[in-house]
């Protein structure tokens, strides 16, 4: 049985924010099934009691002294935006969003 | 003169320092080599000929001032692709951010340049360090100087060619599963992996943030050692960087070169000195072995029993991140952006940003990600990973109380032929079946040439516990006194 359906692909490239052709989805539902049906292995571990790692080294709040040190000017911050206005970045609009949905 | 391309970075910088050479006419050797070669392997996405000869003639300048410079000054570095470098293109291999010159240099490369290392530009990578040949690159595969129709290894392949192409002395390339030591490997050149939080990530652009480890590329491990002092050591810019000094890597590379391995005690692998490799692998790996031996080492066998779910604990861990970390490519701030016509909503234009700005390689990891972090998979897949990683870095502990060091090869295969692998992408990912254990443990690993198998290099890999990076150069730089560099074909 398959382990994921074309429907469920193309579910993941929607919230991947990913505007995948028809062709992508029935090359990628196939390959994602092999992929899936392979690294699901894991599950073959017996692993109730054991801790997840997340990092190999003990991750600590890393803090510094709270003075100024030389950053980017915004016209270096703003060097590689596709797209700026008054020293920010400009974005498509955001505030139909809702209504078109 | 004999040729300064063919001469390690240890003679190029001997050579600057005593006056018998300068840094611009080394640089404009290896300058002259790229020119000569690298239609044919294309090793670099983005050759600085002029910020290049720049940097060898402030070299230059402050050794006729005086000064009195460091051990790779003068010496070219290639770096991947995958590290920002102020002004200069930086790519990650992808069209989502081609033409992007970030307005920072990386930590490892204001470190190269602190050094008085020339660089020389960007080299080739599969998008996103994110494949094990470099066919994933959107600027086309490199090709393997051992034989042009083979791939080079990858992430790092483009690193790794230019090295065995003679494009380059020393290179940097970033290691998330494997990909400074299995191009290293296949290749003939040597590939270090530090500790992770042994190098920067500032500046390296992400791809799996609990993995990603910047590192030396060389032809010899001494070569490697001296660009992992260079590049190595805490850095505040990096939350995860290890506040220690370097492990003294360039001594323990000096005192393997003398060949005798006295007293150290090295454990083979017993889940991948079985059947994992190609016979050819196999036989080169049994055979180092016994060089090893012969070297004063003791070799006993160690199991690590879950070393054989590494891969598939890795090929969820890593696309985990990679989905997190990918959602800033979303043509705001830098790179690609496509389709704002005005109309269409942040939403649409961001998925079209990235449906035409990210390769399959990618989108296909984006995806596992983003379904192994989903709610009602996350326990079974991405947790359950977690939990594996833990049993990993259980086996190694317990390893490490056994031996000094683990051995294995390095890659299950050599250098297969351009265009394999792509049709299964699975297939592609059992290339890093030897070296993901390392990342997942956050260890140091280094691969160096131990032989061929039908012409083609096979590598050796060393794996020491963490921040012990010295005693794996210790071990690659015997096992290299006895059996040599390995030279291709000629160009």
């Amino acid at each position: 049985m398959a382990a994921i359906s074309r429907e469920e692909v193309a579910h993941l490239a929607r919230l991947s924010r990913l505007a995948v052709t028809e062709e992508e989805l029935d090359t990628f539902a196939g390959q994602l099934d092999v992929i899936l049906q392979a690294v699901a292995q894991v599950g073959e571990v017996a692993a109730a009691d054991i801790p997840p790692t997340s990092h190999s080294v003990p991750l600590t709040n890393v803090l510094r002294e709270d003075v100024v040190t030389p950053c980017l000017t915004p016209q270096e911050a703003l060097s590689g935006a596709p797209d700026a206005e008054q020293q920010r970045f400009r974005v498509p609009r955001i505030l139909d969003e809702d209504v078109a949905s | 003169m004999s040729d300064l391309t063919r001469m390690t970075a240890t003679e190029i910088a001997g050579l600057v320092a005593g006056g018998g050479t300068s840094a611009v006419e080394v640089t404009q050797a290896h300058l002259d080599r790229i020119a000569a070669v690298d239609d044919r392997v294309n090793a670099f996405l983005h050759v600085d000929v002029e910020g290049a000869l720049a940097a060898a003639r402030e070299v230059d300048a402050r050794r006729a001032a005086g000064e009195r410079l460091g051990p790779l000054a003068g010496v070219p570095v290639a770096v991947k692709d995958v590290l920002t470098t102020k002004g200069v293109p930086t790519t990650v291999g992808s069209k989502i951010l081609e033409g992007w010159r970030p307005p920072y240099d990386s930590t490892i490369v204001q470190r190269l340049r602190a050094a008085g290392t020339v660089m020389l530009g960007k080299t080739n990578m599969d998008e996103f360090a994110m494949g094990s040949s470099t066919e994933y690159s959107a600027y086309g595969p490199t090709h393997n100087p051992w034989d042009l129709s083979r791939i080079p290894g990858g992430s790092g392949g483009g690193s790794a060619a230019a090295l065995a192409a003679y494009e380059a002395p020393l290179a940097i390339g970033s290691d998330t599963g494997g990909s400074i030591r299995q191009p290293g490997a296949v290749t003939g050149t040597v590939g270090a992996k530090p500790t992770y939080g042994g190098t920067s990530r500032y500046g390296l652009v992400a791809f799996s943030s609990s993995l990603d480890t910047p590192g030396p590329c060389a032809r010899t491990v001494l070569d490697a050692a001296l660009l992992h002092e260079v590049i190595g050591g805490h850095d505040p810019r990096d939350s995860t960087s290890i506040p220690q000094p370097v492990p003294d890597v360039v001594t323990a590379a000096k005192l393997g070169a003398t060949g005798d391995l006295t007293g150290v005690k090295l454990g083979v692998v017993t889940e991948f000195a079985g059947e994992g490799g190609e016979p050819g692998v196999m036989a080169a790996f049994r055979e180092a072995v016994d060089t090893l031996t012969k070297l004063g080492a003791e070799i006993v066998e160690v199991s690590c029993p879950h070393f054989t779910y590494a891969l598939p604990a890795y090929y969820l861990i890593a696309p985990s991140e990679c989905s997190s970390n990918l959602a800033r490519f979303d043509g705001v701030r830098f790179g690609l952006r496509v389709g704002d016509d005005g109309n269409r909503s942040l939403e649409e234009v961001m998925s079209l940003t990235r449906e035409a700005g990210f390769g399959p390689e990618v989108k296909r990891r984006i995806m596992i990600g983003t379904y192994a972090l989903s709610s009602g998979y996350y326990d079974a897949y991405y947790g359950q990973a977690q939990k594996v990683r833990t049993l990993i870095t259980r086996d190694f502990t317990a390893a490490f109380e056994r031996v000094d060091a683990l051995i294995s090869p390095t890659t299950p295969f050599v250098a297969f032929p351009i265009g394999a692998r792509t049709a299964d992408p699975y297939q592609m990912y059992l290339a890093d079946l030897f070296t993901i254990p390392t990342n997942l443990y956050g260890g140091p690993g280094i691969s160096v040439p131990c032989g061929l198998s039908d012409g083609l290099p096979v590598g050796l890999q060393v794996m020491a516990p963490t921040m012990a990076d010295d005693r794996m150069y210790r071990v690659a730089a015997a096992l290299e006194s006895a059996v040599g560099t390995f030279t291709p074909p000629a160009l």
